[in-house]
């Protein structure tokens, strides 16, 4: 896991900060259902005027999404739309979206988080179920399908869902929520086959 | 065998299944599938409990969720111990222990009985009339004695060992009463691939299926139809089938709560199951098919055990195969009594006779009893029922009086008609309608989009009932978007169907009597009551409702209510609607709490949060205090030091060496874009347009009003950037008061907030050495004085990890907090760690920063300050820029009360007896002499021993307090006055040397 953010200029230090992820390696296996603590991703919160979305699309490779409660995925970069100006950027192939923003000149704000957010993969066939127990959101594949993402709530904690197939969640909150999160997600992965 | 009174080749259960049970302390056995009360029945036990105010023995009334009487307590074990069960609804398992409640000794002599003799002393209202004085013993006296005299079961007094958990569900069509109504609709909707979801309380599915055996449906037994269906329904994907699920309450756009009981009627539920399940719905179309509930005959006595309404006595005998007596007599106002008593007679059961206050009813039913040679007398009344633990007759005279004739029996079966069950539709805010033929109140005007169907809606007949509710389903899943239906509506091929009854008391209990006739069986209710209200002035169902307590119990008066309406409206000479009816509201049924805290208990009650360096202090031993959600190191003990040793040896380590402290759970907020500076001005009192990139500034935040809102140091890192923080508790609300006015009062500045509370670890190092502690990991930032100076920030690299370092202090010493992303934090410390205990430095925590700020004057938002608090009144008018034209607060300013002289400003305090600690809080008198009350002319705000001062020091906020300097003041406290002199707010390094030092 020994591995620093940036991956530029070899450190004239001997060896660089041992990284601890919140929660890693942690998981839950139920009936129907395995929640899972995914690797460390980079992560930018991006906001924008309409005016500046296709230039910033085209900075990062992939088209953000101007339609509430979707997403956008490419080359292992995904952008979800939050709101009408407002993006999280997730990117799992190892390349830095805030750089990738950085030669953009149109009006926007690019704020790295690649540490603020843990990730949680949710799994099976009652992965939605098991997020029911703590989300109020209808997660029936009509009105959620896959690619489908919303900042909305899990018990007492923010949470950014993702739907990333037709029985798998990718499960965003804060760090110091992830033990609530995952704690929570653990009971109600264990009801979930009901 | 399971019983006497099991009539073989009768009910649904399978004999061979038995089930050993006890109700107190009795070995009893059963069979799968029954109920306890069902259960007991077959062993003849009627007796089950004593009531609420007389302790009047008494039985079973109903078979169903509606019951009154029979509430009992249930132990699995001591934590396990549930109060006030109706044990006509609770399943039987193997082993199950009941105990009968509101009984001492025992439940056939029970000492409180003498409450009925004496009972003209507790008559309607006695509450409020006999324990009125004195007053003060009603808290201490009174209201303990009643509550323990009005036992209903004891609460456990463990923690619940059991589970709950909690699901949020969507569906096109919720469907909620699972009896013919409520399939009819279901499959209706289910079939046109709609989604549905179908909830009954009743482990089984049928409703009056149960026991109506004159239904057949598709060629079928209604019952058996009702089962077929359900197996269809439950295979369907589109179809989510609950049992044992109650609709419990009906809230704002089709939101629906629903209780489902997992795990109750299961002899060893493991510990992977939760007891019960809250359902929380929301439904684009709600039909309900809650059915009706039978309604008691208001008669003398009409509460003897053995007494019940004839369509529980129907359901024992053809769901359970249980005779609820071998003798039985029957009191009605309609027909549907008659049926019962064609089945008992059919099993064998003695009838020894009918009495129907109608006086001439024809039908059907009337001539199939009469051919089984039933004895039947109508116009007639029962007035009286004999028997005290058991009914053992009933008193029969002519409606309009006469000669009376008493007739030995061991049950009475009665019938006063069907109530519709418009709890949960009442609940939607939807109005009732009296209807006058029927005697019945029925949905009226709808206000959501739900719709009544069967029973519930007024609708006689089986027939009817399931075109109205196939339609229903269909029209529900049509408007929620789905195709129109490709199934068959279910052919009804007979069924049963009465109306009409009576409402109120029945001859021999009216006005002119003052029998015991119950209206309110669990609450001891009676229709004297009811009338003696009407007599004192309760002209109103709602204040008639609160002087009798009718209707209040735990079954919410579902057999009452209509009586005890009919009962006051007569009395006040007025129709039924004229008096009205009083509102439903949720639950139906009692809910337990479990079920609603569900999954929120224990470290799921709330969040608890803690910062990436939070292993390292746990291993170091530190005690931790609640800020807010955080978990936050509070001191770090060393060899058996308690707070104080801990405190003195962090406090004087810092100042001597250097000290590390873990600040990450300070809100920090991204400030980013071409107006940042405009609108830093606008939310701060301070000027930023100046700040250079790679400066800091300590800002202050006002709301509107003027007073101090938050505060925090604000790194400018480019033109267009700001690194803001605030304090540990306002991040949250500063960022919505900074996004607030962002959106509403400043939508023209092109700037966007973000939080970044969570990306950075903040490690403080501070201190004399805290430089050559930093140093020699650090790269690509100059740290000398004059490239980093005191308030400056650079970014770089720590560790080979970036780093936002800021160059500032909190402790009045040379001072950094270094920002690393959160995951690198730990390690991050521990290289800061291990470089310190090359200088001997300390870790300290929140109560050493709170002294260290303190010896310096520093504020803390929240403490020293309390929302009435100005900058200027804080001594922090240099903060506030004087020549700038707006910022939030700045009218707030300038208004009279806060430019007016004797405001309370921040001072310092020194004690005279410099060992004496003052306490937070204590208030300030200028003249400790003077008369109580004083007039106090403050408070403390902190304060602390301060070891580096080698006394206590306290800051308080005090009248005119800049103008006393020097002034005695007085703390008058439980021991004696203290003595303080009024300072100003610096008490250690009073030049500011030591943040260059």
């Amino acid at each position: 896991m020994a591995k620093a953010a940036t991956k530029t200029n070899a450190s004239a230090m001997s060896s660089s900060a041992e990284r601890r992820s919140a929660l890693a390696g942690r998981s839950v296996s139920a009936t129907g259902v395995r929640l899972e603590v995914m690797p460390p991703a980079e992560r930018i919160s991006l906001r924008a005027p309409e005016a500046s979305v296709a230039a910033l699309s085209k900075a990062l490779g992939v088209t953000l999404p101007t339609k509430p409660k979707t997403s956008a995925t490419k080359a292992g970069r995904t952008a979800l739309w939050l709101g009408p100006d407002e993006w999280l950027v997730i990117d799992e192939a190892g390349k830095d979206p805030l750089a990738d923003c950085a030669k953009v000149t149109a009006l926007h704000s690019a704020v790295g988080i690649s540490h603020r957010n843990v990730a949680f993969c949710v799994t099976g066939p009652a992965a939605a179920a098991a997020i029911n127990g703590g989300c109020p959101q209808d997660l029936s594949l009509e009105v959620f399908p896959v690619g489908a993402a919303s900042r909305t709530i899990l018990g007492k904690s923010e949470i950014v869902l993702l739907r990333s197939a037709a029985d798998a969640f990718r499960v965003e909150c804060w760090r110091s929520f992830s033990d609530y999160v995952f704690t929570l997600l653990s009971e109600a992965a264990s009801d979930a086959a009901a | 065998m399971s019983g006497a009174f099991r009539i073989p080749g009768a009910g649904r259960l399978k004999q061979a299944k038995t089930a050993r049970f006890s109700f107190d302390g009795q070995a009893y056995a059963g069979v799968e599938g029954d109920t306890l009360a069902s259960a007991l029945l077959a062993n003849g036990v009627h007796l089950v409990g004593r009531s609420f105010k007389y302790h009047r023995p008494r039985g079973f009334l109903s078979a169903g969720a509606e019951e009154p009487n029979a509430l009992v307590q249930i132990a699995r074990d001591d934590a396990r111990k549930t109060p006030n069960v109706r044990a006509t609804v609770q399943e039987l398992y193997d082993g199950l222990a009941a105990q009968s409640q509101n009984r001492w000794p025992s439940l056939a002599f029970d000492v409180g009985a003498v409450n009925d003799i004496a009972s003209p002393l507790f008559s309607a209202g006695f509450y409020y009339k006999t324990f009125m004085w004195p007053k003060a013993a009603w808290k201490s006296l009174y209201e303990p004695k009643i509550r323990a005299a009005a036992g209903l079961g004891v609460s456990p007094d463990r923690p619940d060992p059991d589970h709950y958990s909690a699901r949020f569900a969507h569906c096109d069509v919720l469907v909620l009463g699972g009896g013919a109504a409520g399939i009819a609709a279901a499959l209706a909707a289910a079939e046109t691939g709609a989604s549905v979801m179908l909830a009954d309380e009743q482990p089984e599915f049928g409703g009056s299926l149960r026991f109506e055996t004159g239904a057949r449906i598709d060629g079928q037994d209604g019952f058996a139809w009702a089962q077929g269906a359900i197996a269809k329904l439950k295979a369907m994907a589109n179809v989510r089938v609950l049992a044992r699920t109650t609709a419990f309450g009906y809230y704002a756009q089709n939101f629906v709560g629903l209780v489902e009981r997992v795990s109750d009627h299961l002899q060893n539920p493991g510990r992977e199951l939760a007891r019960e399940r809250l359902w929380q719905v929301r439904a684009k179309h709600v039909v309900l098919a809650t059915g009706a509930i039978e309604r008691h005959m208001v008669f003398a006595d009409n509460d003897r055990p053995g007494i019940m309404l004839a369509s529980a006595a129907r359901t024992y005998l053809n769901h359970y195969g249980v005779a609820v007596g071998k003798n039985v007599g029957v009191y009605t106002a309609n027909d549907s009594a008659y049926a019962a008593a064609i089945d008992l007679k059919k099993a064998g059961v003695n009838v020894a006779a009918i009495v129907d206050l109608r006086d001439n009813p024809t039908g059907p039913v009337i001539d199939e009893a009469r051919a089984l040679g039933i004895e039947i007398n109508f116009g007639r009344a029962v007035v009286r029922a004999g028997g005290k633990l058991r009914v053992n007759s009933m008193t029969v005279q002519p409606k309009n009086g006469g000669g009376e004739r008493t007739i030995p029996v061991d049950a009475i079966l009665m019938s006063a008609g069907w109530t519709p069950s418009v709890h949960l539709f009442s609940q939607s805010r939807g109005k009732v309608a009296f209807n006058d033929e029927t005697k019945r109140f029925v949905p009226g005007t709808y206000a959501q989009d739900c719709v009544s169907v069967g029973a519930c809606n007024g609708t006689d007949g089986l027939s009817a009932t399931i075109d109205e509710a196939y339609a229903a389903g269909a029209k529900a899943a049509k408007d929620a978007g789905a195709k129109a239906a490709k199934g068959s509506k279910p052919k009804v091929d007979a069924g049963e169907s009465w109306s009409r009854g009576m409402l109120g008391a029945a001859p021999g209990a009216g006005p002119d009597t003052t029998v015991k006739a119950f209206v309110d069986f669990q609450n001891d209710v009676t229709a004297k009551d009811i009338r003696q209200a009407v007599h004192e002035g309760m002209h109103s169902i709602e204040h008639v409702k609160r002087f009798t307590t009718n209707g209040m119990a735990t079954d919410q008066g579902k057999t009452s209510n209509m009586h005890g309406l009919a009962i006051a409206a007569e009395t006040l000479g007025k129709p039924i609607p004229q008096v009205g009816l009083t509102t439903f509201r949720a639950p139906y049924t009692p809910v337990t709490f479990g079920s609603i805290v569900g999954h929120a208990r224990g470290p799921l009650f709330d969040p608890t949060r803690r910062t990436a360096i939070h292993p390292w202090a746990e291993a170091q031993g530190a005690v931790f205090e609640d800020v807010g959600q955080w978990k936050r190191a509070w001191y770090f003990p060393k060899g058996g030091e308690d707070m104080h040793a801990a405190v003195d040896r962090e406090c004087v380590g810092v100042r001597k060496t250097a000290g590390l402290f873990d600040a990450s759970t300070l809100g920090k907020i991204e400030v980013v874009g071409p107006d940042a500076a405009k609108f830093m001005e606008l939310l701060y009192t301070n000027p930023w347009e100046k700040l250079e990139p790679g400066r800091c500034r300590y800002g202050i935040m006002l709301r509107e009003d003027g007073f101090i809102y938050d505060d925090g140091v604000v790194g400018r890192l480019a033109p267009d950037r700001f690194h803001v923080t605030t304090t540990t508790g306002g991040a949250p609300r500063v960022m919505h008061h900074m996004e607030d006015y962002l959106q509403t009062e400043f939508p023209h500045l092109n700037v966007w907030l973000s939080s970044i509370t969570e990306q950075w670890a903040v490690i403080a190092v501070q201190g004399p050495k805290s430089r050559d502690i930093i140093a020699p990991l650090v790269e690509g930032i100059d740290m000398s004085d004059e490239a980093l100076p005191h308030m400056s920030v650079r970014e770089g690299k720590i560790c080979g990890v970036p780093t936002r370092l800021f160059r500032m202090s909190f402790t009045g010493e040379r001072g950094f907090e270094v920002n690393v992303p959160a995951d690198y934090g730990q390690a991050v410390w521990e290289a800061l760690w291990a470089e310190g205990q090359k200088h001997g430095a300390v870790a300290y925590g929140t109560e050493t920063m709170h002294v260290l700020r303190a010896e310096k004057g520093y504020i803390i938002v929240g403490q020293d300050t309390d929302g009435t608090v100005t900058p200027n009144d804080a001594g922090l008018d240099w903060a506030v820029g004087k020549k700038k034209a707006d910022f939030v607060g700045i009218r707030g300013l300038a208004r009279p009360d806060l430019v007016a002289k004797g405001r309370k400003q921040l001072v310092g305090l020194k004690t005279k007896d410099p060992k004496v600690v003052l306490e937070e809080g204590a208030q300030i008198v200028a003249d400790p002499k003077q008369a109580i009350p004083m007039k106090m002319i403050g408070h403390v705000t902190s304060s602390y021993w301060s070891e580096n001062c080698g006394r206590s020091i306290a800051l308080a906020l005090v009248a005119g307090g800049r103008d006393r300097m020097g002034e005695t003041l007085y703390v008058p406290m439980p021991n004696g006055v203290i003595e303080v002199e009024v300072t100003g707010m610096v008490f250690f390094d009073e030049k500011g040397e030591r943040l260059n030092g």
